[in-house]
Order: C-alpha cells, then sequence, then structure tokens
C-alpha cells in the first residue's frame, strides 16, 4: 500500500488510469474526426461531472475507513429517492424543493445507514460481498414499499386507478434542472453550469475538510491499521458506524443531484446496479492503495463520465447504438476486477 | 435429530401461507415444482463443489450459463436440429466454460478469503462481453449462417431465439403420470445421477482435496496440496456442471432470451441452496434438493398469493425477489457470526460436508 500511495504523490498513474486515459484520448481523436461537435461534450462532461460526483464522493467515507467499495450505494440512493418523493408530494418547487429533498433525506439516510452500519459491523472483512446484498435486498423491499406507497400528489401515481408510483416520475414541474440552470454560463461556446459544479465543490470541499477534522483523522486511522487505531484509543465501531451513516446520507444527496440533473426520479429497480459505475469511478481516480482523496474523485469520475459521453456519438456513428453501454459496462467491471485482484486476498485467521 | 434451520422453517412456514393465499391446487403446484426441479436442479447442484473448497457460492455460474448459451446459439446459427444440435451445442458450452473456469480460478487464486465479490463481478463482465460479442459482432465480424435469428439491421442477434428444434428433447423420454401430476422420469433421474456423481467426486482423492482446502488453506499446504490447483479444479467442475444446467434449462424452456436468459440463474441457484438450509461454508446436496422444493414452491405461490390478498400480482413478484436477495444476503451475515463465535467447530472428517 505505501508503495502505490508513494507513486500516486510522484504523479504515476495506475493501470486502470492509464487504460482509461488512452481510451478517452483515442475517443477524441475519433470524435475530432467524425466532427461531432466536441464542446457540447465538453459541456456535458462537466453537466455529468457534478450530477454523477457526489454519488462517488459518497463512497469516499467508508472507503478510508477501510470497509471497501460500498456496493450497498442503493440503500442510500432508495434514501434519497424517498425524500425526492416527499418534496414531490408537498410540492416544493425550484430551488427549495431541490433543498428540501435532500433536508428530507438526512433523517432516512441517518435511520437506514445506522441499520446498514450495524449488518456490516457484524461482517468483519467480508463487507463488500454482503453490502451488495444487502443493496440488492433494499432495492426489492422497497419496490413492495413504492407499490403501496401513500403519497398523494397524482404526477407521482399511476393515471389508472391510483395506486402505487411510476417507475419514472418527472420533475420539471418541480425541481427538474433547478442547479443545472442555476447561474449556468457560457464561455466560448462551452455551456457551463456554476451553480452546479459550485455545489459539487462545496460538498466535496466539506468532505475533505472533515476528513482533516479529529475524527476524520480517526476515520482514515481506522483504515489504515484496525488493530492499531484500536490500541491508540479510537473507538472503532463508532468510526465505522458514522463512516457508513455518513455515506449513507451523501449517497442520498448523490441521487438528489443526479435525478435533478436528469430531469427524472427513477424508481424501483432503478437504482440497482448503481453502485458499480460509481465504485469504477473512484476507483480510476486512483483509489486502489485503500484511501482516496477527493482530488482524486473529481479526477475519476470526470475521465469516467467522459467516455461515458463520448462513446455514446461515436457507437451512433460506427458501430450500433447499444455497443456504447456495452462498452462502458466492461469499463466499469474491467476496473473493479482490477482492484480486487490488484489488493489481493484476505490472509486466513 | 439434526436441529432445524431457521431459513428453512421461514420458507416452510412462507410457502403454505402462500399456498393457501393463492388458492392454487396441490396438483398444480407439484407439476410446476417438478418442471422447475428438472429445469434448475443441476445448476443449484454446481454451486456445492467451490462451497466445499472454501471459496463460498460461485456467482461466476453465469459464466457456464453463458458459455452454453454461446454453444446453443453457434448451433441454432449453422441450423443443426435434434439430439445432434444440442450434444454439439453441449460440447462446444463445456469446452468453452474449462477455458473460462481455468481463468475465473486462476484469478480467484488472487482474491482468498473475497471471492464472492470477485466472482459477482465477474459474472457481469463476462455478460458485457457476450452481449458484446452477440449484440455487435453477430453479423459484423462474425459470419451469420442463419437469417432468421440475424436482426433486421443485419448485426446483431434476436432478442428472443425459438430452439423448437431442441424444446423437450430429452424430457419427454420416460414419462409417468400419477394423480395428475406429471414425472419426467428420466429427467428427474439425470438430477439425481448428477448429484451422486458430485456426492462420488467428493469422496475421491481429489475430492477430499477440495474439503482439505476448504476446512483450512494452510495445513492443506502443509499436507502437500496444491491449493491454487486445487481451487481452480473446483471452479472449473463448477462453471461445467453450470453449462449442462443451462443447456437443460433451455431445452426445456424451449426458447432462448439471448441478453436476458443467464442474467439472474446465480441469484436463483444459490438462493434457492440456502433456502434448503445450506450455509456459504457448508452445502450438500439435501440442502440442494430441499432448497429447489421450498424456493420455487414459493416462486410458483407468490404471485397468485399477492393478487388474492394485496389485488396487486406485482406485489407477490417483488416480494418473491426480495425473498431472493434477501436469503443471500441474511446468509452472508449470519455465517459469518457463526465463524466468529466458533472458529474451529467444523471437525475434520465432517461427514456432512455434500
Amino acid at each position: 500500500m505505501g508503495k502505490i500511495s508513494a507513486r500516486a504523490r510522484a504523479g504515476g498513474f495506475h493501470p486502470p488510469q492509464i487504460i482509461i486515459l488512452s481510451f478517452v484520448a483515442v475517443m477524441m481523436a475519433v470524435a475530432v474526426f467524425l466532427k461531432i461537435d466536441v464542446k457540447t461534450i465538453l459541456g456535458d462532461s462537466l453537466v455529468r461531472l457534478a450530477m454523477n460526483g457526489v454519488l462517488v464522493l459518497s463512497l469516499v467515507p467508508m472507503f478510508n475507513a477501510g470497509i471497501g467499495l460500498n456496493f450497498g450505494l442503493p440503500v442510500g440512493i432508495v434514501a434519497g429517492l424517498l425524500g425526492m418523493c416527499l418534496a414531490v408530494n408537498f410540492r416544493i418547487t425550484g430551488l427549495s424543493g431541490f433543498l428540501s429533498a435532500m433536508l428530507f433525506s438526512v433523517p432516512i439516510g441517518v435511520l437506514s445507514g445506522g441499520l446498514y452500519s450495524r449488518i456490516l459491523n457484524r461482517v468483519g472483512g467480508r463487507e463488500e460481498i454482503a453490502a451488495t446484498f444487502v443493496g440488492f435486498s433494499f432495492v426489492c423491499l422497497m419496490n413492495l414499499f413504492w407499490a403501496t406507497a401513500p403519497f398523494g400528489n397524482p404526477v407521482m401515481l399511476w393515471p389508472i386507478g391510483g395506486h402505487g408510483m411510476r417507475p419514472t416520475i418527472g420533475l420539471q414541474n418541480y425541481f427538474g434542472k433547478a442547479l443545472n440552470d442555476l447561474w449556468s454560463v457560457s464561455v466560448s461556446g462551452i455551456r457551463v453550469p456554476v451553480g452546479l459544479l459550485l455545489s459539487f465543490c462545496l460538498l466535496g470541499l466539506l468532505l475533505h475538510l472533515f476528513l482533516r477534522t479529529r475524527i476524520g483523522r480517526a476515520l482514515q486511522a481506522v483504515g489504515e491499521n484496525e488493530t492499531f487505531a484500536a490500541l491508540s484509543g479510537i473507538d472503532v465501531r463508532g468510526v465505522r458506524t458514522l463512516a457508513v451513516i455518513l455515506s449513507t446520507v451523501l449517497g442520498a444527496w448523490g441521487i438528489c443531484f443526479y435525478a435533478q440533473s436528469y430531469g427524472f426520479i427513477e424508481l424501483y429497480d432503478a437504482p440497482l446496479m448503481m453502485a458499480f459505475p460509481a465504485a469504477s469511478a473512484l476507483l480510476i481516480g486512483g483509489a486502489s492503495g485503500g484511501r482516496t482523496t477527493i482530488a482524486q474523485v473529481v479526477l475519476g469520475t470526470y475521465l469516467f463520465q467522459t467516455t461515458y459521453i463520448l462513446s455514446a456519438p461515436i457507437a451512433n456513428e460506427l458501430l450500433i447504438p447499444e455497443a456504447a453501454e456495452i462498452l462502458r459496462m466492461i469499463v466499469t467491471n474491467c476496473v473493479i476486477l482490477y482492484a480486487l485482484l490488484h489488493r489481493g486476498g484476505v490472509r486466513e485467521a | 435429530m439434526r436441529r432445524f434451520n431457521p431459513v428453512s422453517v421461514v420458507f416452510v412456514v412462507l410457502c403454505v401461507v402462500g399456498w393457501r393465499c393463492s388458492g392454487l391446487s396441490a396438483t398444480f403446484i407439484l407439476n410446476e415444482v417438478t418442471i422447475r426441479f428438472i429445469r434448475d436442479g443441476i445448476m443449484v447442484l454446481a454451486l456445492l463443489i467451490p462451497i466445499a473448497a472454501g471459496m463460498g457460492i460461485n456467482f461466476a455460474v453465469t459464466l457456464g450459463a453463458t458459455a452454453a448459451q454461446v454453444g446453443v446459439l453457434v448451433v441454432v446459427d449453422r441450423q443443426i436440429g435434434g439430439p445432434a444440435g444440442l450434444l454439439l451445442a453441449l460440447c462446444i458450452g463445456v469446452c468453452l466454460s474449462i477455458v473460462v473456469g481455468c481463468a475465473v480460478g486462476y484469478a480467484l487464486n488472487r482474491v482468498k478469503g473475497k471471492e464472492m465479490i470477485a466472482t459477482i463481478v465477474m459474472g457481469f463482465l463476462g455478460t458485457s462481453l457476450y452481449q458484446l460479442v452477440f449484440m455487435a459482432g453477430y453479423g459484423a465480424l462474425i459470419p451469420s449462417h442463419n437469417r432468421e435469428i440475424l436482426l433486421s439491421r443485419g448485426i446483431g442477434v434476436r432478442n428472443m431465439v425459438d430452439l423448437h428444434a431442441f424444446r423437450n428433447t430429452i424430457d419427454q423420454y420416460w414419462t409417468v403420470t400419477a394423480g395428475g401430476v406429471q414425472f419426467p422420469v428420466f429427467m428427474i433421474l439425470a438430477v439425481f445421477c448428477t448429484a451422486f456423481v458430485i456426492v462420488y467426486v467428493m469422496n475421491t482423492p481429489l475430492g477430499q482435496r477440495f474439503k482439505a482446502v476448504g476446512e483450512n488453506r494452510e495445513k492443506a499446504e502443509l499436507l502437500g496440496i496444491d491449493v491454487d490447483r486445487t481451487r481452480i479444479r473446483a471452479i472449473v467442475l463448477s462453471t461445467v456442471l453450470a453449462c449442462l444446467g443451462q443447456i437443460v434449462f433451455l431445452q426445456n424452456i424451449g426458447m432462448l432470451n439471448v441478453y436476458t436468459a443467464h442474467l439472474k440463474t446465480d441469484i436463483f441457484s444459490s438462493a434457492a441452496l440456502l433456502a434448503g438450509g445450506a450455509t456459504i461454508e457448508k452445502a450438500g446436496v439435501r440442502h440442494a434438493f430441499l432448497g429447489i422444493l421450498l424456493f420455487h414452491a414459493l416462486f410458483i405461490v407468490s404471485p397468485q398469493a399477492g393478487q388474492n390478498v394485496f389485488g396487486n400480482a406485482a406485489l407477490g413478484e417483488y416480494f418473491r425477489s426480495f425473498v431472493a436477495y434477501g436469503t443471500i444476503a441474511f446468509a452472508l451475515i449470519l455465517n459469518v457470526r457463526h465463524a466468529r463465535r466458533a472458529p474451529n467447530a467444523a471437525a475434520p472428517g465432517d461427514a456432512d460436508a455434500v
């Protein structure tokens, strides 16, 4: 681990970063060759950075506390979905709608994060696989809730019968693009969503500052060496619980950012696989050493999302439309698999 | 007298309640459960050997299933029907699964103790590669010999491929009807036979090595067992069995959902195995058989029960996917707790392990 972080500090790149960088470079060249509008792509890449960035950011507390990649991100996402549904149900519009959605999702996130951390504290060493299935089963459990949810706003319910939530809820009359359009300026043809980027940066900065407080340092100490941290008087269990709750609440905010930018709330099975692209973005940033920084999160998300945007028009032009999505899935899973193999196994007790 | 497994008890209760609520006849359920027993039996059995070798649930059985689908697609592309085609598909699938199994086993040797999360990611990766080949490659780089399965744009296989040439090729041998329930005796015997082969393998020297590696890798190493090689063999066997299982599944369904048929094989088969009372460290044939019956009985009754009780069949469907994922999550949480409480509980030479 020490070797890797030393290399990262020296400005070296990990194999996943090299692959992604060359992938982006090749695609950029192809895009220019095919005369695809690069300015639009650059603008879109900034939107997508902030749109997905908070979800990636949410993985950081758990990752740095040594709990590993939070494949249980759907737990947080569902809390955020619930928060947004409440905001839509009370018909709060505009920026205040978005902020109240974030506010509503905090207690839900703290509650579900607390339960989730109790589970994760039980499964020492096997957190990632347990988190994956806790996330999956939580999404399925919430499907039962969505199908019977007692919400009153008819835009959220099935038009026929009026029972159960729709799979996608349009936000254009509520808080869709509330942040995207905030202080959006055009710089030499590239549309820069200043408000969106600023709020993403603010969250990143807050997390960065948190990691430098006493509690944040304790969290990273637990991540580095649990036994040593316990010996130096840190409440390991409490710190891990805090990390999980923080990750869950940030995950809830992440989906709020995502949904307002996308313009739709997606319920039911939509959160099922969302943890994997986020984990992949985190790893691309250079997190294979067991600890990550906010700068790495931004870099990883930007690179990952740029491949996302570039691949679609190119695949349309050269291959078939579906190829873009498949290639992205391959990149996502290759990066995660590489990180798992690179990190190696656990020693037998 | 063995202690009852809490998971199985919950399943029995759910099944009985669901059955009462659904109002389905016992004959119908028995018929359906029998069909699903022969359809999914081998896939569930494929999970046993990696568990015995201490690698946990092998979620990469999806790769074996994918290999089987590649074999079937090649045969359909060349329009070879009937038993000969099925045999050829099987050969291609098995060869491919051996190669894939070796690769998976090799990779898993780098992540000892964290095999399950690695296998699940490998399953996703394999699915994407398979989709890339048949959605973007077929018709473009791979020449197509059968226009019927080619999409009209000339690239990619259709979502649904009709396997009428194979449908129920081997299910229809030797069927017996008793009290309104149709028993495909040949296939039931085939599943039992697979189970017998697994029990037999576990008692050969190779099987003893699996168990030794599963109990304690370091001790096995001291005994002179090549741990890495043994683990690769366990995964190869599992992948080949999964391939066999998927061929049986496809010929029973008679349709190939090209891009989705293999997707949840890992979840459903491991949930079935765990429903039967297995854990991620110990699983036997009896767990597999009991589990298939319980899990699929619940699967059959839950949509109808949801319809009757809540007036919404979708609720039953959500409930059953929750049960599938929840069973696995529960087993993962429960098992580690047990392992912590009694680290040396597994006595050597335990007769129950398979």
